[in-house]
């Protein structure tokens, strides 16, 4: 298990980031602003929240290169379907 | 073969991986999982669309600071489980079992809310593929602002449920972890185990991140 020889994230740090990104998106849902802004607003902290646990709780940030591919590779095919649905309107 | 060999043969990296096998397959089980939430995603993003009216404003029906509360959960049950597999990283055998104690009781309390939240949702009318114009108990359904169409209980209880369910298997498994852990099975030569439990466990909390804002926030 040589891949796992790395000093450990600082896992307390991305947790207080994880709970005030968590706290922003509550705020922010509710400001009187455009629906298109919230939701890109939303979808942008929800992504960055999402990026932390992959990175670091699930230490992909720490892995071999080509795990970072294989993990990416079902993201252009989340990315075609949801465009192709979107699409219809 | 013997046990022995097979496990050897676990341990050995795939060939240009450089990762052991369960991992590896770990991992290709949560890419598929990717697919799986993002065709929920997707049949949700095709119906808001079509028909916006069925929706409501965020808090209005859902209750946003008790599901807030509830991804504050999950999200502290994410550092327990890393915490876990630190501990037996460094041969931590007591912070292991107490690491992984706290995030199977943190993540029954994440299951045990949404069946709270589900029980007063229900109560309500807001029920999956009945008129959700019935649900009372916030604003007035006759004279107040729309509290949504048919569409959004089916789709909001399709997600949230099937996340659910996966919570609740990731429970069972975590249960298993820590009999294990229990056993002494788990040694800082040997924390495969651990460490696959806790893949599936952090995407389990990734995905209700990105759910929380799709479901409850827009």
């Amino acid at each position: 298990m040589e891949e796992q020889e790395h000093a450990h994230p600082r896992y307390i740090l991305i947790w207080v980031i994880l709970l005030v990104l968590t706290l922003a998106e509550v705020g922010y849902a509710f400001l009187d602003l455009p629906k298109i802004v919230l939701a890109s607003g939303l979808i942008f902290m929800a992504l960055w929240k999402a990026l932390l646990v992959a990175m670091y709780y699930m230490h992909l940030r720490y892995e071999p290169r080509r795990m970072w591919v294989l993990a990416a590779s079902p993201l252009p095919f989340a990315i075609i379907l949801v465009l192709a649905v979107i699409t219809e309107f | 073969m013997s046990n022995a060999a097979v496990a050897t043969m676990d341990r050995k990296p795939m060939p240009g991986m450089k990762v052991y096998n369960k991992k590896l397959g770990m991992w290709v089980f949560l890419l598929s999982e990717v697919m799986f939430f993002t065709s929920l995603i997707g049949s949700y993003i095709i119906l808001r669309f079509a028909h916006p009216d069925h929706w409501t404003d965020p808090g209005v029906v859902l209750n946003v600071p008790l599901t807030a509360l509830n991804t504050f959960f999950l999200i502290c049950s994410s550092v327990t489980m890393v915490k876990a597999f630190a501990a037996i990283q460094e041969g931590d055998q007591k912070g292991l079992k107490n690491w992984l104690l706290a995030t199977i009781l943190i993540g029954a309390t994440f299951v045990g809310i949404q069946g709270i939240e589900y029980a007063a949702l229900s109560a309500e009318g807001f029920v999956p593929a009945l008129d959700a114009y019935h649900a009372v108990g916030r604003g007035n359904p006759h004279e107040g602002p729309s509290l949504g169409g048919p569409l959004y209980g089916a789709t909001f209880y399709a997600m949230t449920g099937f996340h659910g369910a996966h919570v609740s298997i990731g429970v069972l498994c975590l249960i298993f972890v820590y009999i294990q852990a229990l056993r002494g099975v788990y040694t800082v030569a040997d924390f495969e185990g651990v460490e696959i439990i806790g893949l599936y466990w952090h995407f389990v909390d990734l995905v209700w991140i990105l759910l929380f804002t799709i479901v409850y926030l827009i």
